[in-house]
């Protein structure tokens, strides 16, 4: 599906029932890896990661009778680079359950560069020390400037630098989908 | 202008709010009052103090958001809490915290405010919280002294904004919301900066805010002196009623204001036995607001002078909260004013 805006060009890459099935496969997959939900904490990154990691957690309370706990984490106070940002809000980190020695899933809509989540893991390990961190990612988008990369993976989609990843959600956004944008601008 | 005449005690303020440094929310570079502040700025900021609670109440409190940046707080005045608070805020998050008095510094030798500032600023200070008996001193360095941020930790009668910020946020935590709250602050506010910011904070907030105490020792002038004030004025529905049983009737926040011993010599009150009388706070008194009605006191308190030491470290009190979260509130607003900027001493050259 193309439209044509007035200057940006955007198209959907995911409707609301294959970001449903990704959901559903990746909590399967979570709950093959770590054998069950025995220590496994899922800890989304805010905004769109808290209500991805609630719908993963409904899932795998489905397929398996009993819950994950749930945890919130915000990176604001952890960024490389807030100078160059406006202070953005920051918001409260919420972490129901000691991390300590637990298996923590990471949840995040798309993964780019990868500092977001360096970011997150230096939050993470400012709580404690956790017996391993995995990353769930709606939509992988390349161009990573870290060495990081995603357990679970919802769809692979190769981008240019010149386009913008939007994941929308019924909560946040009114609707149920992920289309790129076209910025339109040059690259140098 | 209403506000620059009012705000002018005519003791001591050099015409502080007449420079307007106001800036875009966005791009705050101050904290010199509150009067600049849009209510939403206000909101936002204390949303991010509940962010900032949350990283106090960790067992290592500490988070690494402003490494490399500097901070020096001036105090040309005494305090403990507010600076401690501020000292503590910004290690928190990791900055360098620098601490400068009036005594041991060059200031013994006469070095001028400004001077000190031009000092502060050419050795790449990112913010320097001031303290001074001088109303207007903090808006002198805002002025001068464009690579810095300054926050106003309390200057002379005329403002001290951080406290008003961590009484909204207490109030904001406790009441759910400040619209329509009703809010009687008792005691000198003529002589309190606390009051003044806690004014603008307040009203911004759509809270009704009552004043009480004698005669003497209400902000007549605040309010517009002899002549009614505009009905757009954001005190414009400020109430002050000197009987305080009346007063008090139906609070949902009793606000009690520290009584400086000097006032009594100054001529304001008749005796403190009086005063104590008619205006202390006390569990009496507080029979009358609203039941579960909130008791703060900015501090130092003067126990069994404005409040009653019942009250003071009673139930209804949240004078201790206050102080933790002046500790939040701080920290998100250094927070605030140092995002979004890099490093001046590289920049421009």
């Amino acid at each position: 599906m193309t439209t044509t805006g007035s200057e940006r060009q955007q198209r959907q890459i995911m409707d609301a029932q294959e970001m449903q099935r990704s959901l559903s496969r990746i909590a399967h997959e979570i709950l093959e890896k770590n054998r069950g939900v025995g220590d496994l904490v899922l800890v989304g990154i805010h905004t769109r990661g808290v209500i991805l990691s609630q719908r993963l957690g409904d899932n795998i309370q489905r397929f398996e009778g009993s819950r994950a706990p749930l945890a919130e984490l915000d990176i604001n106070l952890y960024r490389d680079d807030l100078q160059a940002r406006e202070s953005p809000r920051v918001r409260p980190t919420k972490f129901p359950v000691d991390v300590q020695g637990k298996n923590v899933v990471l949840v995040d809509d798309v993964l780019f560069t990868g500092r977001t989540i360096r970011a997150a893991l230096d939050a993470l390990s400012d709580l404690g020390r956790p017996r391993q961190v995995q990353l769930a990612i709606l939509v992988d988008r390349g161009h990573r400037e870290l060495p990081i990369r995603a357990d679970y993976v919802g769809k692979n989609v190769p981008t240019s630098l010149n386009e913008e990843v939007k994941v929308r959600l019924s909560e946040t956004d009114g609707s149920e989908d992920v289309i790129i944008v076209n910025l339109g601008r040059q690259i140098k | 202008m209403m506000t620059s005449d009012a705000m002018e005690l005519g003791n001591d303020a050099p015409g502080a709010p007449e420079v307007s440094l106001a800036t875009p929310s966005s791009a705050r570079r101050n904290v010199l009052d509150l009067d600049d502040f849009s209510a939403e700025e206000i909101a936002s900021v204390l949303d991010d103090t509940s962010a900032m609670v949350e990283v106090l109440r960790r067992d290592i409190k500490k988070v690494p958001t402003l490494r490399g940046r500097v901070v020096v707080t001036m105090f040309y005045e005494s305090s403990t809490r507010t600076r401690i608070s501020f000292e503590e805020a910004g290690k928190v998050l990791s900055a360098d915290v620098i601490n400068m008095s009036s005594s041991g510094s060059s200031v013994d030798k006469g070095e001028s405010l400004l001077n000190t500032g031009l000092t502060l600023q050419a050795m790449g200070v990112d913010v320097v919280v001031i303290r001074h008996p001088h109303s207007g001193a903090p808006y002198l360095l805002a002025r001068e002294l464009p690579q810095v941020s300054v926050v106003n930790a309390g200057d002379g009668l005329h403002a001290h904004p951080t406290q008003a910020l961590l009484d909204l946020y207490t109030m904001r935590e406790k009441l759910g919301n400040l619209q329509g709250a009703r809010v009687v602050i008792v005691g000198d506010v003529l002589h309190s900066r606390v009051a003044r910011s806690d004014l603008w904070g307040l009203t911004r907030m759509g809270a009704n805010v009552v004043l009480s105490g004698p005669t003497t020792l209400m902000p007549l002038d605040l309010l517009g002196g002899r002549n009614e004030l505009d009905e757009e004025h954001p005190f414009a529905q400020v109430e002050v009623d000197t009987d305080l049983d009346r007063a008090i009737e139906g609070a949902d926040v009793v606000m009690a204001l520290r009584l400086q011993s000097e006032r009594q010599q100054g001529g304001f009150l008749p005796s403190l036995r009086e005063y104590i009388r008619r205006w202390q706070v006390t569990e009496d008194r507080l029979a009358r607001a609203r039941t579960g009605a909130l008791v703060m006191h900015p501090g130092p308190m003067n126990e069994g002078v404005e409040i009653s030491t019942a009250l003071a470290h009673g139930g209804s009190s949240v004078i201790e909260e206050q102080v933790t979260n002046g500790v939040a509130v701080r920290m998100a607003l250094l927070y605030r004013l140092c995002a979004g900027r890099g490093n001046r001493m590289g920049d421009g050259k």
